[in-house]
């Protein structure tokens, strides 16, 4: 019996489509390979020591980024300081405590819900609340508590799967030796889901670095050094996302633009790896 | 032996690694046209193993070495000029868990005729119900070919099976435990089926339940760590077994 | 609490303790339902805050004339505000965001889940990670400084700051989102159907897109309603590269989205003008809450087929 070969058709179905799955993983790798290395070809000769050291001098007409990057850090470490007990609570809720699964079902949906939020209406919101209802003016603490909302269901859903990882024999163990719910979840559970917790902060810090949209009208654009803490709080700070906006849109300091998107860049790299890797360590826990 | 019989398959020293385990240790076997042969052993003699070198569905599995030959109606299956595709059109196989797609009952049977180039409605129309008739579900699936083939109960979903492998005309069917997962009723009613299709097609069947075999099969092959141990007629084998392990398995001492 | 000898006595101790154990475990309780309670007090706010202030400027305007309103003048002499413009320009551009960027994300999520070896899946799932992470302000640089030249050269226009520029960005940034969730759905195919499709003889690519694809609807279809609420919802990136003009929307033309209408005259607006940039608010929030609520029900599908 002479074995018959496939139709045409079928040859040509089968090889175009293979093409085509080859062309499109090639073309999205092929993306992100042009987009980094356009950035830092333009970018990088402009990142300068006076750039990252300075502020902005009109006196000496040069330009530097300095309090952008304070205001970036100043937002992270607020933001963190503030989400972390509130969106490790809730999971520990969600996962530990909570019976009636109406209630759980409907916290889930509220931090899904604000998952799905579009970041220029955290801004507008933000704005409404805490910088015209409560007074306080394009600051950075305005941006704090905005940025705080948004990024509560990402510490809420990675601090959740990493407590649901632990065995629940561990649980059983310490309520059998007579320990209380709260003192077995702080002394069992939460130890073993410091990982996932910290991966739920540098999700964080990653949408926090580059969020801008939320921050335009919430923490503002200015770019001036602060005395101190509580000043920097109480007045206008942009991230560096919002002025690489500035500097690009606003003034058309283009080479200036580039520079900060090769500093976002390196950012998002670093967090990126950091969470790669805490992530691989993870799943082999 | 059995030179009346023409073979369909014929496998000559065949030997089959995963990795550097040896699944398959100089097989030799002919597989006649017409009858049903039952591959019997115990859990990982090689027998599944066997069966999907006869259709190349271990192919599929990464790291795996295939020596030796198998002939099916004279032509080497694994040679470089045999399309795949053809070789599973002709040689059919119903798996252990039923596997319908989540698709309506007419597409499941219209998937194998679509994909070897049949567009004619009336023509797949044709097709789907022969092959429903073919399987002794028509009757139950007539009414209700637009539904989908997971509302069927399990019995019902195999049968599915076996006529979405009837459809593409094969003239082989290997089926891998495919009765090992139903509730004896259905498990008596496919076999029933088995009794039919012979009629028109070579059947190789892998089981676990020696009952099974002495039921339906003809033809018995004994398995054991990879090798052949015993091949030859059903009734033969389970009166009077030629080797001792084939005795003691079918006896139940072991397995 | 010298003597033992009482065991009532010795016991009293401990039930005191139980009883102050039992007030912190009542607290800790207390507390961590809080922490939980603040997710759904946040959407409340933001759903009751976006309602209460972008009601007003809709009633004024009436409700039919903001909707269907095909002029925005906020600043003119006789201001008109008709939101169509931004409402068109939303839909079509996560249209065309999708018709770009879906079949790419889908056929690199195939290549992912069923072509690729491990290695090279790491390597592409790294770099779909990263595109993912990339802030948006940076593609909106990329898009000014190269896309838009480089539409405006392709077809002789005056500016190529426009809806098609947009669509080309959009595309890109929804294309992570795409990628990951379709794999997942991919992933989750039962071996057992790609197999009994290569037992009928069917290829592997005929398999892939004839049973794994169907089979994995649900998940794809969430990875598509994903991408639409991502490209419904971007303002910083498109609002450097669309040109922020309130024309109707046509590919060459200069266009403003729902986001970008409220980014853009946000810093300066004032009294109704202001009043009407919530209600644009309110829109989006509306259609979010759409897209929410159908990314939901796809997902729990598709958690059930998996």
């Amino acid at each position: 019996m002479r074995p018959e070969k496939k139709s045409a058709g079928r040859v040509a179905y089968d090889r175009v489509l293979r093409a085509l799955l080859y062309f499109c993983a090639l073309l999205t790798c092929a993306l992100l390979v042009l987009l980094i290395g356009y950035i830092f070809y333009r970018g990088l000769p402009n990142v300068t020591w006076q750039l990252l050291s300075t502020q902005e001098s009109f006196r000496n007409d040069t330009i530097g980024i300095l309090p952008n990057i304070l205001s970036t850090l100043l937002l992270i470490f607020g933001t963190l300081l503030l989400v972390l007990p509130l969106g490790v609570g809730a999971a520990i809720y969600l996962t530990e405590y909570a019976r009636n699964k109406r209630v759980v079902e409907v916290i889930e949906f509220a931090t899904e819900t604000l998952t799905g939020i579009p970041s220029i209406l955290y801004g507008l919101v933000g704005m409404l609340f805490f910088c015209l209802a409560l007074g306080w003016g394009s600051s950075i603490r305005a941006g704090i508590l905005t940025l705080v909302i948004m990024t509560l269901p990402t510490i809420v859903r990675t601090t959740q799967e990493s407590l649901k990882t632990v065995p629940q024999s561990y649980r059983e163990a310490s309520l059998g030796l007579g320990s209380g719910k709260w003192h077995m979840v702080r002394t069992v559970v939460l130890p073993c889901s410091v990982d996932g917790i910290v991966t739920g902060c540098i999700l964080s810090i990653g949408r926090i670095v580059g969020e801008s949209a939320a921050l335009l009208y919430t923490a503002g654009s200015a770019g001036i050094l602060s005395r101190n803490l509580l000043q920097a709080l109480e007045s206008s700070g942009g991230s560096l996302t919002v002025a690489l906006y500035m500097y690009s849109m606003e003034r058309g300091e283009i080479e200036v633009g580039f520079a900060i998107a090769s500093i976002l860049m390196i950012l998002t790299l670093l967090i990126n790896l950091s969470a790669k890797f805490l992530g691989a360590k993870l799943k082999k826990n | 032996m059995d030179t009346h019989e023409t073979p369909v398959i014929t496998a000559k020293g065949l030997e089959l690694w995963y990795g550097s385990a040896q699944a398959l240790r100089n097989v030799d076997i002919d597989i006649p046209e017409r009858k049903v042969t039952a591959l019997i052993g115990p859990s990982g003699c090689g027998k599944s193993t066997f069966l999907k070198t006869l259709d190349r569905m271990n192919d599929l599995v990464p790291g795996v070495t295939i020596k030796g030959s198998v002939r099916y109606r004279g032509q080497e299956i694994y040679s470089p000029e045999v399309d795949v595709t053809w070789l599973r059109k002709q040689i059919g196989m119903v798996f252990q868990k039923p596997n319908p797609f989540p698709m309506s009952i007419y597409d499941n049977i219209a998937y194998g005729p679509r994909t070897h180039g049949i567009r004619n409605k009336a023509k797949l129309d044709e097709i789907v119900e022969k092959s429903l008739r073919g399987a002794a579900i028509w009757d139950e699936v007539k009414d209700r070919l637009r539904k989908s083939a997971l509302s069927l109960s399990g019995g019902q979903q195999q049968r599915v099976c076996i006529a979405r492998a009837l459809a593409v005309e094969p003239d082989v069917l290997l089926m891998d435990e495919a009765t090992s997962a139903l509730d004896p009723i259905s498990t008596s009613k496919i076999e029933e089926l088995i009794e039919d299709l012979k009629n028109s097609y070579t059947i190789v069947i892998v089981t676990h339940n020696m009952q099974q075999a002495t039921r339906i099969s003809d033809k018995c092959a004994f398995f054991l760590l990879g090798e052949l141990i015993e091949y030859g007629d059903t009734d033969q084998m389970f009166s009077v077994p030629r080797d001792r392990r084939t005795e003691d398995y079918i006896t139940g001492r072991f397995g | 609490m010298s003597s033992q000898s009482s065991p009532a006595q010795a016991a009293r101790p401990g039930v005191k303790k139980k009883g102050f154990r039992e007030r912190l475990e009542l607290l800790m309780n207390a507390i961590f339902f809080l922490c939980g309670a603040v997710a759904v007090a946040f959407v409340l706010f933001i759903s009751i805050y976006l309602i209460v202030s972008g009601l007003p400027a809709i009633r004024e305007i009436g409700l039919i004339d903001f909707l269907f309103g095909e002029r925005w003048a906020s600043t003119a002499k006789d201001p008109a505000f008709g939101i169509l413009p931004f409402i068109l320009t939303s839909v079509y551009g996560t249209a065309g965001a999708i018709v770009v960027g879906v079949p790419v994300g889908f056929m690199t999520a195939m290549f992912l889940s069923k072509i690729s070896g491990k290695k090279t899946a790491g390597v592409i799932r790294t770099a779909v990670d990263l595109l993912a992470g990339i802030p948006s302000v940076v593609y909106g640089l990329i898009g000014m400084t190269v896309l838009v030249p480089a539409v405006r050269v392709a077809f002789d226009l005056a500016s190529g700051a426009c809806l098609l520029a947009a669509i080309v960005v959009l595309a890109v940034m929804i294309l992570p989102s795409i990628i990951s969730v379709s794999e997942t759905a991919l992933n989750a195919v039962p071996k057992e159907y790609e197999e009994a499709s290569l037992a009928l003889g069917a290829t592997e690519i005929e398999t892939y897109f004839r049973v794994s694809a169907p089979a994995a609807s649900s998940g794809i279809a969430a990875a598509v309603v994903l991408g639409i609420g991502r490209a419904i919802g971007e303002a910083m990136a498109i609002m450097m590269v669309a040109g922020n003009v309130a024309n109707m929307p046509s590919l060459f033309a200069s266009v403003r989205f729902l986001t970008t209408a409220i980014a853009s005259e946000m810093s300066y607006s004032s009294g109704l003008q202001r009043q009407a940039l919530f209600s644009i608010a309110l829109v989006l929030f509306l259609f979010i809450m759409i897209i929410n609520v159908a990314l939901n029900v796809l997902l729990k599908k598709s958690r059930k087929e998996g």
